[in-house]
């Protein structure tokens, strides 16, 4: 076991009011595994990786739970152990490369600095032709063209597919055993989606990465992954092996979900899912889903249902299969 | 030109000047729409869909190219000399509910603006109309007194479709208008928009880069790169066979949910390059530095009409 999360809960605090996000998620990444998580957007994803690296907004304040990352409980490291992690175990490949690359800094000065330090956290005191070379190695893996150029640009001057590939090289120069990928392409056009997923998914094999790609697009999940987790208001619904999940849906949210995806080979789309995510403020009690779900009975607004296990790949957390 | 003809677009030319130089966003595009039909154009970021869109409605003169529409309006004037009757027939849905809806005015007063603009029904029955417009597509009359930003994305695109279609047109762009929902959401507005066009027998030029989007509500497909239209065919048959090497590039590129699915992508074709700069764009064919089939001719001449059946065209050398 990699990663495990267990009943972890997240607020965002403010002066006003207390927004309860996440609400006991539960997660495991085994070694060389391949996790998703899908949910609309605003259910918490972003949140949820973020909270794995420690490098939540101020206030998002972490109020119970535990993320054992290999038998040590991240929560509870310093900050230079946790800072080791960070420069050689796991990256990031965050949403908008735009937003996550500084501005007014060169690629180099900011690709160099990551490497920097993930060499100096392996006990070596990289010179500057270490550090071009190492550079290099990273974007032909990343099938960048032009390295030198691409080193002496800024962030503006890079098309949007060249600054996602930069930043999988950034997250990769740092992601020893283990990549979180916050939707990777969602600003992208679908013919540099599929370059940039293939890429990820020959890197994740080549490298023997374990990965949790969370994403809204299905189709993507479908591909990319070994195993689902779905995320709705903070809450994780259903847990099954990829197939299975698109295949036999069990939450009743999960399938609404799967059925209004368009499909290329017939026409109709389903009903789609009526109202919106539930005020976070002042969340339903017991299932978050209730107040959208069509079977909603009395003991889904009260409590809040548990695990259940319906086979050893298939978890399910619904009042439905009690 | 044909009766059933609603609007009539060609040599439509768009250049708009940059401190880079001209940006060609549309580049001499000729096709028909027809009455009560969905015509998608599809394309990436920056491939002109989008500037086609707003030609169309008016926000900025066309600099060559016929538009005409019903057989009597020329639309290359500019707005301002568009008579009243002409702006009430054409409306627009644009793709983010969030920045297309004042955040300030509740619900109803969105809605009842075309109203009282356009003089559709009498003052006292406004409120009622607005009520009426809302439950047409799917809202109950609570949300009359909401503001946007109590709304969820999909309820919000759905204020925008009853404002549009509030003074009753008869032509509507859905510029990217399910892109910015979740598809939980996205659906239910899928389903109104389907609804509504058979009802009011509306016309839909589809704004789009979504080809499942694309499968499930039009009738036919055309596909634009870097301002020009290379491939146009009726939804079915574009999906069976895709002739051009973009097309099929733009398909494979999906990522599917089933196998059924998976049987409809072209094989043996690979997404490679980017789009390039639409300021200067390749010679000859656009496409040609991204095709894996290009010939020496396709970067020295515009690919031709092609004209495979009465209504799939390709402009493409391969097959020449």
């Amino acid at each position: 076991m990699l990663l495990k999360i267990d009943n972890l809960y997240v607020n965002y605090r403010s002066y006003w009011y207390t927004l309860k996000v996440l609400n006991g998620v539960w997660l495991k990444v085994e070694r060389g595994e391949r996790v998703g998580i899908i949910g609309e957007s605003g259910s918490g994803k972003t949140t949820l990786l973020k909270t794995i690296l420690r490098i939540l907004p101020q206030n998002g304040i972490i109020s119970k739970g535990e993320i054992i990352y290999e038998g040590r409980n991240i929560l509870k490291l310093s900050d230079g152990e946790l800072a080791k992690i960070r420069r050689r175990e796991i990256g990031m490949i965050f949403q908008d490369p735009m937003a996550a690359l500084n501005p007014v800094f060169k690629i180099r000065d900011q690709l160099y600095d990551i490497l920097k330090y993930r060499m100096m956290a392996e006990g070596r005191n990289p010179s500057s032709k270490e550090l071009y070379e190492e550079s290099l190695k990273l974007f032909n893996d990343v099938r960048l063209p032009d390295p030198d150029r691409v080193l002496e640009s800024y962030p503006f001057q890079l098309s949007g597919g060249m600054r996602q590939r930069v930043m999988i090289a950034m997250a990769l120069a740092s992601a020893g055993k283990l990549l979180l990928a916050d939707e990777p392409t969602t600003n992208l056009d679908v013919t540099i989606q599929d370059q940039i997923l293939k890429l990820i998914h020959r890197l994740v094999i080549e490298k023997n990465l374990s990965t949790i790609l969370v994403s809204h697009a299905l189709g993507m999940v479908y591909h990319m992954t070994d195993k689902v987790y779905v995320l709705y208001a903070g809450d994780i619904m259903e847990e099954a092996g990829t197939k299975e999940l698109f295949n036999k849906p069990k939450h009743p949210y999960t399938q609404l979900l799967i059925a209004s995806t368009p499909r290329l080979s017939s026409i109709g789309v389903g009903e789609g899912i009526k109202g919106k995510l539930p005020d976070y403020r002042n969340p339903p009690a017991g299932c978050r889903f209730s107040p959208r779900c069509p079977y909603v009975m009395d003991k889904c607004i009260n409590t809040k249902p548990g695990r259940i296990q319906l086979n050893n790949e298939h978890v399910v957390s619904c009042h439905l299969y009690d | 030109m044909q009766d059933d003809v609603i609007l009539y677009v060609s040599g439509l030319k768009k250049y708009f000047n940059t401190t880079e130089g001209v940006v060609r966003a549309v580049d001499g595009i000729s096709f028909n729409v027809k009455y009560g039909e969905t015509l998608a154009l599809v394309g990436e970021s920056g491939s002109g869909k989008t500037t086609t869109g707003h030609v169309i409605m008016g926000f900025y003169p066309p600099d060559d190219g016929k538009i005409i529409y019903k057989n009597k309006y020329e639309l290359s004037v500019p707005m301002k000399k568009r008579p009243l009757e002409l702006k009430r027939d054409i409306q627009i849905v644009f793709q983010d509910p969030g920045t297309s809806l004042n955040p300030k005015r509740l619900v109803k007063d969105i809605i009842s603006l075309p109203l009282l603009i356009h003089k559709i029904v009498d003052k006292k029955k406004i409120y009622e109309r607005v009520a009426e417009l809302l439950e047409y597509v799917g809202l109950s009359e609570e949300f009359m007194f909401k503001y946007p930003h109590e709304l969820g994305g999909g309820e919000k695109q759905l204020v925008a479709i009853a404002r549009a279609l509030a003074p009753q047109p008869s032509f509507i762009i859905l510029d990217e208008s399910t892109s910015a929902l979740d598809v939980s959401s996205q659906a239910k507005v899928l389903n109104t928009l389907v609804k509504i066009q058979k009802e009011l027998r509306l016309t839909y030029l589809l704004i789009t880069h979504d080809l499942g989007v694309v499968r499930n509500i039009s009738q036919r497909v055309m596909i634009m790169y870097l301002g020009k239209i290379y491939e146009e065919a009726p939804t079915e048959k574009f999906f069976k066979s895709p002739m051009h090497p973009y097309t099929q590039m733009l398909l494979s590129s999906i990522p599917t949910l089933s196998e059924e699915d998976e049987k409809i992508k072209p094989k043996g074709i690979e997404s490679i390059g980017e789009i390039p700069s639409a300021v200067k764009p390749p010679s000859g064919c656009r496409f040609h530095t991204r095709c894996p089939f290009a010939k020496p001719i396709c970067s020295q001449q515009d690919p031709p009409d092609i004209v495979l059946d009465s209504n799939h065209i390709v402009r493409c050398w391969l097959y020449e």
